[in-house]
Order: structure tokens, then sequence, then C-alpha cells
């Protein structure tokens, strides 16, 4: 033990999960659990793909118990997961939230919660004061006017009264980043929304926020034409995403060029670095929230979190392409960092796992003409000599915008867009 | 700090964090506010300190586990005293273990 003394060191190294790595060795077979604590929300947003209505009594009567949630949290906690995302729906329509919430942080979890911030009590907010998620809290504000939110919302209550949650937030001094939607009610508030966030003292940075959006993961359709009426196209993604300026051209630069190659009949690319997982409002796991193809999911009551993450989810990540299309266009096609292409989309559209979505294949390729690496109406998946023109975008970064000017950023699963 | 730690006391985890082990770390997690320097972050010990914290269990006194890890790892008890001392200092400091009765 001589050789290991640390006399006039320190013992206790002081890390953030985020940003380094925890474990000399190896890494545990669950890093984050998505929990979908439900799928019922007191507001009805146009453009969500998950939402039911608030009092649907027979969601309300599938959903797990807290127990059922608590022993999943145990579970997880077991596997070495550190971090629990709490989402829905509106998690705080639970009842029994606080009790989650206390259960996860006590096995040492990190709690991290998506909320419209519309049910945040004095009494939550102030436990969340004695016991921090240490997380920041995630609010969607949809809005930065009763008229605005109301026209995205759909719930005329709901501007004042998440006006009142972030207030608490503040109040209790408890970290929180501001996610907006650009819809056509808010496409004009951008600059009210980052104005919201600066003079809000627990509000960190500037928001982000959705632009492309989803079709219904449960593929009950009649909301999907709502859906597919506010989506814009590519021209309008490059308009809107020119107000962010030349820094958004670097990141399109740089993605493409970090996430470059056709990945062939492999489907399941996002998941290829494992550790996350996700359990829906009723016990089911998922590979991920958005995708709920019979194929990909198992019932935990039937098993264990650790089957489905050891033996269920390697099984998943092997599955293989089969569809013609997919592999003659998506399987040769390089743009892999641009496009959002991915078998949660597929099965939302198309209800398969390989079937091109055109929508974001026409976005991802409109981002690549922008940064000079296609040239007008060109398909990635027929060009040949990618590594030629992958050479002239290195040569190129860091040289300022090639065309316009624009903005965006290919997040988590999602289309969170950053101005 | 360290000459403040009783050499006679017994130590253990407070109650305001929970230390968890993974994949052979020792990550203690910050349960109540105002523990550790800054919220959001959690801690992992080094080797040394991995090796004291399991001995920290309430009843060992400070000079028992000096002792214990003295004859472990056959390095000198005064050397270890001091380690286990400079742990403890450390981790009062950011209130993620008490002195116990």
């Amino acid at each position: 033990m001589g050789g290991v003394t640390m006399a006039g060191k320190s013992y206790a190294v002081r890390v953030r999960s985020d940003r380094a790595r925890l474990w000399a060795t190896g890494r545990p077979p669950l890093v984050r659990l998505d929990i979908e604590l439900t799928e019922r929300c007191n507001n009805d947003c146009v453009h969500c793909n998950v939402n039911l209505p608030a009092g649907d009594r027979t969601a309300r009567g599938r959903e797990m118990t807290a127990d059922v949630v608590g022993g999943i949290l145990e579970e997880a906690a077991a596997l070495g997961c550190l971090t629990v995302r709490f989402t829905g729906g509106e998690p705080l329509l639970r009842e029994d939230f606080e009790d989650i919430y206390l259960r996860a942080r006590k096995l040492g979890l990190k709690v991290l919660l998506f909320t419209n911030a519309t049910l945040i009590s004095p009494r939550l907010a102030g436990l969340m004061k004695r016991i921090p998620p240490l997380e920041p809290i995630e609010v969607s504000v949809y809005g930065t006017s009763e008229k605005s939110s109301g026209a995205v919302t759909r719930n005329p209550v709901a501007f004042e009264a998440a006006r009142r949650g972030l207030a608490l937030l503040v109040e209790n001094g408890l970290p929180f980043v501001v996610k907006g939607a650009l819809l056509p009610a808010t496409r004009g508030e951008v600059e009210e929304l980052e104005g919201l966030a600066r003079r809000l003292a627990g509000a960190d940075g500037t928001p982000s926020y959705s632009l492309l959006f989803d079709l219904r993961s449960r593929r009950d359709g009649a909301k999907n034409d709502l859906i597919r009426s506010l989506r814009i196209g590519p021209a309008e993604f490059l308009a809107i995403s020119a107000r962010g300026g030349p820094a958004v051209l670097e990141e399109w630069r740089a993605l493409a060029l970090e996430f470059s190659g056709a990945c062939g009949d492999r489907l399941f690319d996002c998941l290829a670095a494992g550790g996350t997982g996700s359990v829906d409002a009723y016990g089911v796991f998922q590979c991920c929230l958005g995708l709920r193809h019979p194929e990909t999911v198992c019932d935990l009551e039937g098993g264990s979190l650790r089957e489905a993450m050891t033996v269920f989810l390697p099984k998943v990540r092997a599955l293989r392409a089969a569809d013609r299309g997919y592999l003659e266009r998506c399987g040769r096609c390089p743009l892999k960092g641009l496009c959002h292409q991915c078998p949660a989309k597929s099965w939302a559209e198309h209800g398969t796992l390989d079937t091109p979505v055109e929508y974001f294949c026409g976005i991802a390729h409109a981002q690549a003409e922008a940064i000079g690496l296609l040239a007008a109406g060109e398909k990635a998946w027929g060009v040949r000599d990618w590594p030629a023109r992958l050479e002239r975008l290195a040569s190129h970064k860091g040289s300022g915008p090639k065309t316009g000017r624009a903005a965006g950023k290919k997040a988590d699963g999602g289309l969170s867009w950053k101005i | 700090m360290e000459d403040l730690i009783k050499r006679d006391a017994a130590y253990g985890p407070s109650g305001d964090i929970v230390a968890r082990e993974i994949e052979g770390e020792v990550v203690i997690v910050p349960l109540a506010s105002g523990v550790g320097d800054m919220e959001g972050e959690l801690y992992t010990l080094n080797e040394t300190g991995r090796a004291i914290w399991r001995k920290l269990d309430g009843t060992k006194k400070v000079r028992e586990i000096a002792a214990e890890l003295s004859e472990e790892f056959e390095a000198p008890p005064e050397v270890l005293e001091a380690d286990v001392a400079g742990l403890l200092a450390e981790l009062l400091k950011r209130k993620m273990v008490a002195e116990k009765e």
C-alpha cells in the first residue's frame, strides 16, 4: 500500500458524470434509463407525438404503479445506472411522483426531469431544493404569451401555470433548461424565449428548439395529418437555420465529417455505444422511447431489466435491414451525421424499421448542399468520389460559411435545434 | 483539517449521501443539498481512498482502520493513519462522512 498512498494529494475526485469517464476500465451495462411515467398530459400540444388526454382512464389504469417503477429503479441501480430520465406525457400528472422521485434519489440515481412546469407545486419545488435532482430540469415552454401558448398547448391555462412553475424553480434555486418548439404560433418568438431564459435566474444558457417533428410513436394516426401540416420543408429549414449564423454551418460540417460513412444493412448505429434503455408507461422495455416496433420491445413483467439490457438489446442491435429501397439509398448514404433516419423514424412513418423517410432525407440533403458537400439535386448515395469531397470539406473547416447562413444541431434522438 | 480527525473516533458515511460501487469504483452521490462542492457533481475515490472507504463502517476507529490496512498492505501504520485522516478530512469538509457514536 505504501506505493499507493497519496499523502498531500486528494483522495476524492470530483466528477461530472456527463463529461468524464467514471470508470477506469469497462462500463456498467446501463448508464442511463429513460422512464416514461405516463403518456397522459394536461396539455395537448399540436406537435406532440406521444400525449394522451390527462383524464384518459384506460391509460391511467394500465400505468406502472410506483412499486413497479421502484423495482425497475432498483434493478437499474444494481446495473450501475447513474441517471434516470422521467418523461411523459407529463410526469408530474402522477400523484405518486414524489415517491418515485425520492426512491430514485435514495438509490443514488440522478434524476433528469422533463416537464412542462405547469404542475410544479411549492411542495415539490421544496422537496427538490432539499434533495436536488442533480441534473437541470428540462422545461418545455411552448409560447411566451397566453395567445401563442394557448395555440400550441390547446390549454388556456397552460401559460399562467407554467409561469408559476418556473417562478417556483427560480425561487428555490433549482437549475433548469428551457426548450422551445418552432411552430407557426411561436416562430416569431425566438428572441422573447431567449429573453425569458436570460431573465430567469436558474435557467441555463440559450434555449434549444424542436424544429422537425416526429409522427406519433404509437402510430395512432388521427393526429399525424396535423403534425405533417406543421412540418417545414428543406428551404424553410435552411432559412430558419440561417438565424444561427456561420457557427451552424461549422457544426454541420463537423457532424458530416465525424459521422460519415454508409452503414450498409446495419440498422442500429445509434445503439452501438450501448448503455441506455427505456421503459414505457406500462412497463415495456424499449431501445429508445420513440421506437415501439413489436420486434424491438419486451415486457419487463416476464423478465428482468438485466435480461433486457444484456440479452434482448444485443439481439435488437443485431437486426439488419432488408428493404430494397433502404439498402439502395440509406444503406449506401454517407450523410449519417446530418440525417435523422433511424428505425424509430421509420417505425413512426411507415410501421417498419427500414423504410427511408423522405422528409428527413430531404432535410439532410439540403444541409449537405448548404455546406458544399453535394451539388443541387445530387443524391448522396450516388456520389462516387466521397473521400475527395470529405477532404475538400475538411479543408474548408473553420473558413466560414460556404453558402448562406444556417443553424442547426442534430441531437439525442429528437430534433433539437439550437440557435 | 486532518488534525481535527480524532484517531479514537469512528466515522461512517453520512445520511446525506448515497455511496455506490459500480464496476469497482466507489461513487459517492450527494443526496441532500449542500453536500460536496457544486451541485450535479459526483465523487469517486482513488485506490487508497477506496481501500479506506470500504472499512468506514461507523464502528471501527481511525487507528483500528489504519492498523488493519497496515497489515493488509505491509505499510507503516503512521503512514496509513495519515491517509485515513486525510480522506476523512476531505469527506468531512464535504459532509460526506460523519462521526459516529
